[in-house]
């Protein structure tokens, strides 16, 4: 293979990690959008859609659409009972009490798990067989396809929600002020449930889809695509949808390509790079505005 | 008298030691808890005392440890200034790192430490002269409960004296109201980065310290996991008291050791330990106060202040 | 003989995203004078200050202390050259003594180093007994020194507000801004509070300009006023003229005259 045709191949394989990432991020901007919170917990409620999706698979034997839709469910629903029971308390409370206690979910998330799942990885079930498309040397294996396909329809309907619905009318309203929302009506506690919800749902799905896709899952397999995916939120300009879906997927892209090119043990130091140049410089993302306090 | 009391302090353990009452696996982790104090009063200095959350203190560590273990094992500089020195490039690393990523304020200062830290370690294991990912093998045992203790008392006498200072008192004024504290004629960025290099610093001596209790030491002994296990002594000490950072550290290592077998419980309590402080008391155990301000010495404490004027 | 002139902001322009906070906007404060600044919510009051302190930087303009431009110093080097303030939504270091509060604005003053502080030697002792010691003389003039070793915090809303001024001259400041000083107070505290400011600028040879809304109290002890609205001057001079002014009455007092 010739060099472009390693880079079409390295842009292919990131643009499926990248999907992944973008799913993982929309929850991410989606939660700090309307109660300013970096919900270090969502790595974690991540890996735990990929367990339910698991054992709906193995367990419950459902093919891969009844079971994403499973794990979503299920998924989704530990979402609200997480922000009820651990961030509803603290609405008012500093964002650093916030954060801490953020850390504290996805801490008891990733080590209740490893309790009843056992510490050991799980190998997914192959569902897919070797189907593939080749174009020339180019390979596009049926997992990409799956992973491409699943975001870009989860991307049209989560797009229709926030503009056509009332109740996506309501978020978009709490989250550029949640207080002038409320006195509009909005009922804001409904409102953060259902944002919770749907950005489990979605964290859901990414996770069913990397147990697809790389065969393996783990209790701690959370961990690094969350920050990966707050990083793709950060550089798509946090707290707009559109902007994690591309900062997501150009994330996933230069990993690919710092993997392929340079070294795969940089691919996550890349990440991390990206998130503090993003910040000294670019601290508003890609599509945000610039905004300073006022005193 | 806080040198007396450590000394007491260092007496008394130290002859329990010899007359073996603490056997060795809690000798080992006594040593370790003193380790831990170095670093959790550090790390308070910068997040508790200066309010700025950084998520980067075993990157620091890392620094300390390779650094120290480089000059000891292949240069055979004796293991004192091969401490000092990694404390010092630890500190310099803080220096650079802090002087732009301080300007960032709260959670996003938080992340972008921990990537920082991460990316420190992860410059590390592609550095084939001090091992990679395998590690660096070979340290000479030097690290010994009372040079732990020395380093120990040294960190806090230093911070306690830092912290009762104009210099201290305008890192709190930053984490108090920071447009305030510049209102008040202090440089917020000189403050920020002096604790955060001073923090630094410490973490560095730390890291040499533990490193030269093994004979082998891996970056993924310094992975972001790490920090946040100090975060979480501090967090449940106290963010902005020396006492917490010492009563949190005692804690989280005594705990950690004791569920060594049930390591799943042991996270699962600190979690707990966590959400369960920040809804009752989110300032941490000891919050802002010493334990030298509490209950009888308080008013000896106080008479002592009035009686200076 | 004329008295020295202190500040002085010529032309000062600030704009947010494309809305003018504050427009062309002339002033001048000289040696010793008590001037207010007065108009409606939003006319760019605070923006003002936040332009002399240096927390935002002006778009276009110039504005000069003591003859030396200070456009684009930052806060702190601007109360080092002798401007201090006080905060219209209290920003006292809350969780700290009242005591504490003081001896911090002494910072920029003390010159003990790093290693004096750790060590505890040298002029590390003579100068913090006179930090203490010149801050309780401060907290007493404001009838703090009995809440000296409690939190700023638990302090009563009247007392935060002296501890903030207390605070700021303990910058040793050559001019003092204070905005909204009697927000919260009642007629008594407020009557107070004018013969205190009045008092502090004599004793501490002070450069005073307050925002207030309290008419009573800016009428009452203002030299001069200046009157903004839409972030522009539309009227400045005594309290007499002020009060007859056609423009300010239209404006500001509005209905209520």
């Amino acid at each position: 293979m010739d060099f472009s045709e390693q880079f079409l191949q390295q842009l292919i394989n990131g643009l499926s990690l990248g999907s992944i990432y973008a799913l993982i991020a929309l929850g991410y901007t989606m939660i700090y959008g309307i109660i300013k919170l970096i919900n270090f917990a969502h790595g974690d409620v991540y890996m735990v859609g990929a367990y339910i999706g698991f054992f709906a698979i193995t367990q419950g034997g459902l093919g891969i659409f009844p079971a994403l839709v499973v794990s979503m469910l299920v998924t989704g629903i530990l979402g609200i009972v997480i922000e009820r029971l651990a961030y509803k308390p603290l609405r008012h409370a500093p964002r650093i009490s916030l954060l801490i206690t953020a850390i504290g979910v996805s801490f008891f998330l990733e080590y209740t798990s490893m309790y009843f799942v056992s510490p050991t990885p799980r190998t997914f079930p192959t569902l897919m067989g070797d189907v593939s498309i080749h174009v020339g040397d180019l390979i596009i294996n049926g997992q990409q396809l799956l992973i491409l396909g699943i975001t870009m329809v989860l991307m049209v309907i989560l797009t229709y929600i926030v503009h056509r619905t009332k109740i996506g009318k309501a978020m978009r309203a709490a989250s550029f002020d949640t207080e002038t929302a409320q006195l509009m009506g909005v009922d804001a506690d409904r409102v953060i449930s259902i944002t919770f919800c749907i950005g489990s749902a979605l964290a859901a799905v990414a996770g069913v889809l990397v147990g697809v896709y790389y065969n393996s899952i783990d209790p701690l397999m959370g961990i690094m695509p969350g920050l990966k995916a707050f990083v793709a939120a950060v550089l798509g300009g946090i707290g707009i949808l559109p902007g994690a879906v591309v900062g997501g997927l150009i994330l996933g892209v230069i990993e690919a390509l710092v993997a392929g090119f340079i070294s795969s043990t940089f691919r996550d130091a890349a990440a991390f790079a990206i998130l503090i140049l993003v910040l000294l410089f670019r601290p508003a993302g890609i599509f945000g505005k610039n905004t300073s306090e006022k005193v | 008298m806080f040198l007396a009391l450590g000394l007491i302090v260092f007496a008394l353990l130290q002859g329990l030691m010899a007359a073996k009452i603490i056997g060795s696996f809690w000798q080992l982790n006594i040593t370790i808890i003193g380790i831990n104090i170095i670093l959790a009063a550090s790390l308070n200095l910068i997040n508790g005392y200066t309010g700025q959350f950084s998520l980067g203190h075993a990157g620091f560590m890392a620094v300390g440890a390779y650094v120290s273990v480089v000059l000891t094992t292949n240069f055979q500089v004796p293991f004192v200034p091969a401490l000092l020195v990694g404390g010092v490039m630890a500190g310099l690393l803080g220096f650079l790192i802090g002087l732009p990523t301080l300007r960032l304020k709260g959670d996003y200062l938080a992340i972008a430490t921990l990537g920082l830290g991460e990316i420190i370690r992860i410059v590390i294991m592609n550095i084939p002269y001090v091992g990679g990912a395998a590690g660096f093998k070979g340290i000479p045992h030097h690290t010994t409960f009372a040079w732990v203790f020395g380093f120990m008392l040294l960190t806090l006498f230093f911070i306690k004296n830092f912290v009762n200072s104009t210099h201290g008192r305008a890192c709190i004024a930053i984490r108090e109201n920071e447009i305030a504290a510049e209102a008040m004629g202090i440089n917020t960025t000189k403050y920020k980065v002096m604790a955060f290099t001073i923090g630094a610093g410490f973490a560095g001596i730390a890291g040499g310290l533990f490193a030269h209790m093994f004979y082998i030491i891996s970056p993924a002994s310094f992975t972001f996991m790490q920090s946040f296990n100090y975060l979480i002594m501090v967090v449940l000490g106290g963010l902005g008291s020396l006492t917490g950072a010492i009563a949190g550290a005692f804690f989280v290592t005594f705990i950690s050791a004791a569920l060594a077998s049930v390591p799943e419980f042991r996270m699962i309590i600190f979690a707990l330990l966590l959400i369960l402080l920040m809804f009752y008391r989110p300032q941490g155990l000891f919050g802002y106060v010493e334990i030298t301000h509490l209950g009888p010495w308080r008013e000896f404490f106080l008479r002592k202040e009035r009686a200076k004027r | 003989m004329k008295k020295q002139e202190l500040l002085r902001a010529e032309n000062v322009s600030e704009v947010f995203g494309g809305l003018k906070a504050v427009s062309d906007f002339n002033f001048y404060i000289n040696e010793g004078e008590l001037v207010g600044l007065i108009g409606p919510n939003g006319a760019g009051k605070t923006t003002a200050f936040n332009l002399f302190t240096g927390v935002y930087k002006p778009t276009s303009g110039t504005i000069s202390f003591a003859g030396k431009s200070i456009v684009g110093l930052k806060p702190h080097e601007i109360t080092q050259q002798g401007i201090a303030r006080t905060f219209q939504n209290i920003r006292l270091f809350s969780e700290l003594s009242v005591l504490d509060n003081v001896k911090i604005a002494h910072h920029s003053r003390i010159k003990y180093g790093l290693g004096e502080a750790v060590l505890r030697v040298g002029r590390y002792l003579t100068e913090e007994t006179a930090v203490e010691e010149e801050s309780l003389r401060l907290l007493s003039i404001f009838k703090l020194e009995s809440h000296a070793y409690e939190l700023a915090r638990e302090l009563p809303y009247g007392a935060q507000r002296r501890l903030e001024i207390a605070r700021a001259l303990a910058t040793q400041p050559k001019l003092l801004l204070l905005d909204e000083p009697a927000a919260g107070m009642n007629p008594q505290e407020t009557k107070e509070l004018m013969d205190m400011i009045r008092w502090v600028r004599d004793e501490f040879k002070l450069t005073v300009l307050l925002i207030e809304h309290d008419m009573s109290l800016v009428m009452g002890i203002c030299e001069r006023i200046y009157v903004l609205e839409y972030g522009m001057v539309i009227a400045s001079g005594t309290p007499q003229e002020i009060q007859t002014n056609p423009d300010v009455i239209k404006a500001y007092l509005g209905g209520e005259e």
